[in-house]
């Protein structure tokens, strides 16, 4: 549990910003969505509603979030929030 | 015992599909990621206590709110939704939005300006280190308390909904919450908070969306909701609308009047919570200057204002279509629940169920998980801040090192999972966790909220009576409680009515154990000598410059922003009378 305390005169680096690790989560997250609401076109879930085909939908949404945020807060790019 | 023995136990509601299981593992692995990487960047108590005090904010803002989200609020305020109706809007809207604003117009100022690490240490600035030590004590004590109440429920949920072992939901969460953030500390804590918002939103959305799709709107939802409640005598506008049923106890199925929403709610809980419980405060006081320590609840008021889209909404659409009819299922109150029935508290998972189908289930259910984890930090870090710098340092060793009370923070950090590990296990003794939980915050944050409001706003007030307001109105709150539990008649006298229900007891007993606060701390401080002005300069309105916020357009100012939200307020009030 102890950490070495650095001295006070050297710099830290940024940190990575806390939306490019939630875009990847995203990202990852809607791509396995998608998968599996392109399986379930052909096998449709026993749920009510099961026709809208929401998983596809969530999928889709969550990949483009998650892309949009990977590009918008990439390591080296000047971010808005952080 | 094999791992699937430790996980598996019994029947279980929800059956996952392996898509399911792989995106609860890739959260898990997550939020480690995240701590390991921060841990490196975590070198100083302030940077594991305050985040460094680098935090925009937006990043603090969502994690103000999400340090609120917990399991038991999730799941919590749908089944009370289904329980009382929309009058649970009550507590996201009148009972959270005002505060939150008073927090970052008012307070916050004072929070930053004295530079505190925490609630007790501004409490040490202004009263004294007694008032700061009986803080601390109590907080630390309910924190712990608090935690894991919110883990005992977690754990439970998931073994009714998945089947899943209590003491492997219980272990493995926790210690996933105690090593992300014993490595990287507060910042850890905020990074995972927000990424648990978004998961927490994304995961929850599928129920008020299909839910409304299904009943045919707002208007549809009404209309299966009186269907439902034909024939029980209780009528659909005491269950949809907000202000009209609290003109009489009798008229609204939470037996309260519209004076304990009010007063007991929206001037003394909500204030008290949301500007003196150290757990949300926290999140604030690590914000990079004060314009973000300002903004960040004006944000977060605005999100909050949209939480019970995921929250109420689903108790409401759980009211309208789980039994439709003269089919499906009605769900019972804890404790009366038959074999093969469904209580209020399955609302939530009882909905995913019905909608989402592999992989949206996943998410939904890890909505649930990272809601418990992120309330759990919460927590966590707020009892380690406060163990550390209000009763470590100032009572036990004084004068060490920085890097001695970093450590000290890391390890207090296991401990108090520890601790709150014990608490979970004693939480099954209870009946009813969610009176307990309500009991436990009346005792230490109203009386709380009467101390540091008259420490801020009134320069008369002195160290003895704020330590005597204090302790009056917390051992008040206490006796008025015991009263209750021994004489039943009591409810009567505390509540104004003996058929106010205990969600009602709580708000009316807050409301007089803070009027004791107030009282005490004033007469004690009008008998005691008075501080002179010199030691009240940055503590005190009336003896404090506020520094300027900086020369921005106004539609940038927080001002504008708090007055937008409240004017929000008043239209969903309007919208919903």
């Amino acid at each position: 549990m102890s950490t070495p305390v650095l001295p006070p005169s050297e710099k830290r680096k940024p940190a990575l910003p806390i939306w490019f690790f939630i875009g990847w989560l995203l990202l990852v997250y809607g791509i396995l969505l998608v998968g599996g609401g392109l399986y379930q076109l052909q096998h449709p879930p026993d749920t009510v509603l099961a026709r809208l085909h929401a998983t596809l939908w969530a999928g889709g949404v969550l990949t483009a979030m998650g892309l949009l945020y990977v590009i918008l807060y990439r390591p080296g790019r000047k971010s808005r929030h952080e | 015992m094999p791992l699937i023995a430790l996980w598996q136990a019994g029947q279980q509601l929800i059956r996952l599909h392996p898509l399911d299981l792989l995106i609860i593992v890739i959260y898990f692995v997550a939020v480690l990621i995240i701590g390991f990487y921060l841990k490196s960047r975590t070198r100083s108590g302030e940077d594991f206590f305050l985040a460094g005090r680098e935090i925009s904010a937006w990043v603090a803002g969502l994690s103000f709110l999400a340090a609120n989200l917990g399991a038991l609020e999730l799941m919590g305020w749908a089944a009370s939704a289904y329980e009382y109706g929309i009058l649970a809007v009550h507590w996201y809207w009148i009972g959270a939005i005002p505060a939150m604003i008073f927090l970052s117009l008012v307070m916050m100022p004072f929070y930053y300006i004295s530079k505190t690490h925490s609630v007790p240490g501004y409490l040490k600035l202004r009263f004294g280190e007694p008032t700061r030590a009986l803080s601390a004590v109590s907080f630390a004590g309910m924190t712990v308390l608090m935690s894991g109440i919110n883990m005992f429920a977690m754990a439970k949920v998931m073994q009714v909904v998945l089947g899943w072992n209590l003491d492997f939901s219980i272990w493995v969460s926790s210690a996933t919450v105690a090593v992300y953030v014993g490595l990287g500390g507060l910042t850890s804590a905020i990074f995972n908070e927000v990424l648990q918002f978004f998961l927490i939103w994304l995961g929850a959305l599928v129920v008020p969306i299909l839910g409304l799709v299904e009943t045919g709107g707002w208007s549809g939802l009404k209309a299966r909701i009186a269907a439902n409640l034909a024939g029980t005598g209780a009528s659909v506008t005491s269950y949809t609308h907000l202000w009209g049923p609290l003109a009489s106890f009798r008229s609204n199925p939470m037996g309260i009047h519209w004076t304990g929403i009010v007063f007991g709610l929206g001037f003394v809980i909500s204030f008290g919570y949301w500007t003196t419980d150290f757990l949300v405060v926290q999140r604030v006081i690590a914000a990079k200057d004060l314009r973000s320590a300002k903004l960040a609840p004006i944000i977060g008021a605005f999100f909050k204002m949209a939480v019970p889209l995921i929250v109420i909404l689903p108790g409401l659409i759980g009211l309208g279509v789980l039994y439709h009819n003269g089919h499906g299922i009605q769900l019972v109150a804890e404790g009366t629940a038959q074999a093969g029935q469904h209580t209020y508290n399955e609302v939530l998972p009882l909905l995913l169920v019905r909608y989402a189908g592999p992989g949206l289930l996943g998410l939904g259910i890890t909505a649930l998980i990272a809601g418990f984890m992120s309330g759990m930090a919460g927590n966590v870090t707020a009892f380690a801040t406060v163990w550390t710098y209000d009763i470590y340092r100032p009572l036990l060793k004084p004068n060490a090192t920085d890097h001695h009370y970093l450590n000290m923070g890391r390890w207090s950090t296991v401990v108090g999972v520890l601790v709150s590990i014990a608490t979970a296990y004693m939480a099954m003794h209870f009946n009813s966790i969610m009176d307990y939980a309500q009991a436990l915050f009346s005792f230490f944050i109203a009386p709380l909220y009467g101390t540091v409001i008259l420490g801020m706003l009134w320069k008369r007030a002195t160290g003895s009576g704020g330590f005597w307001g204090l302790l009056a109105g917390t051992l008040s709150s206490v006796g008025l409680w015991a009263w209750v539990r021994m004489s039943p008649a009591a409810l009567s006298v505390i509540a104004f009515s003996s058929d106010a229900k205990p969600m009602a007891e709580n708000m009316y007993r807050a409301l007089w154990s803070w009027i004791i606060c107030v009282t005490v701390t004033v007469a004690v401080s009008y008998i005691s000598r008075p501080q002179p002005e010199a030691a009240l300069q940055g503590l005190v309105y009336g003896c404090t410059e506020i520094p300027s916020e900086g020369d921005y357009p106004l539609v940038q100012r927080p001002v504008f922003w708090g007055a937008v939200a409240l004017i929000v307020l008043v239209v969903l009030q309007w919208i919903f009378w």
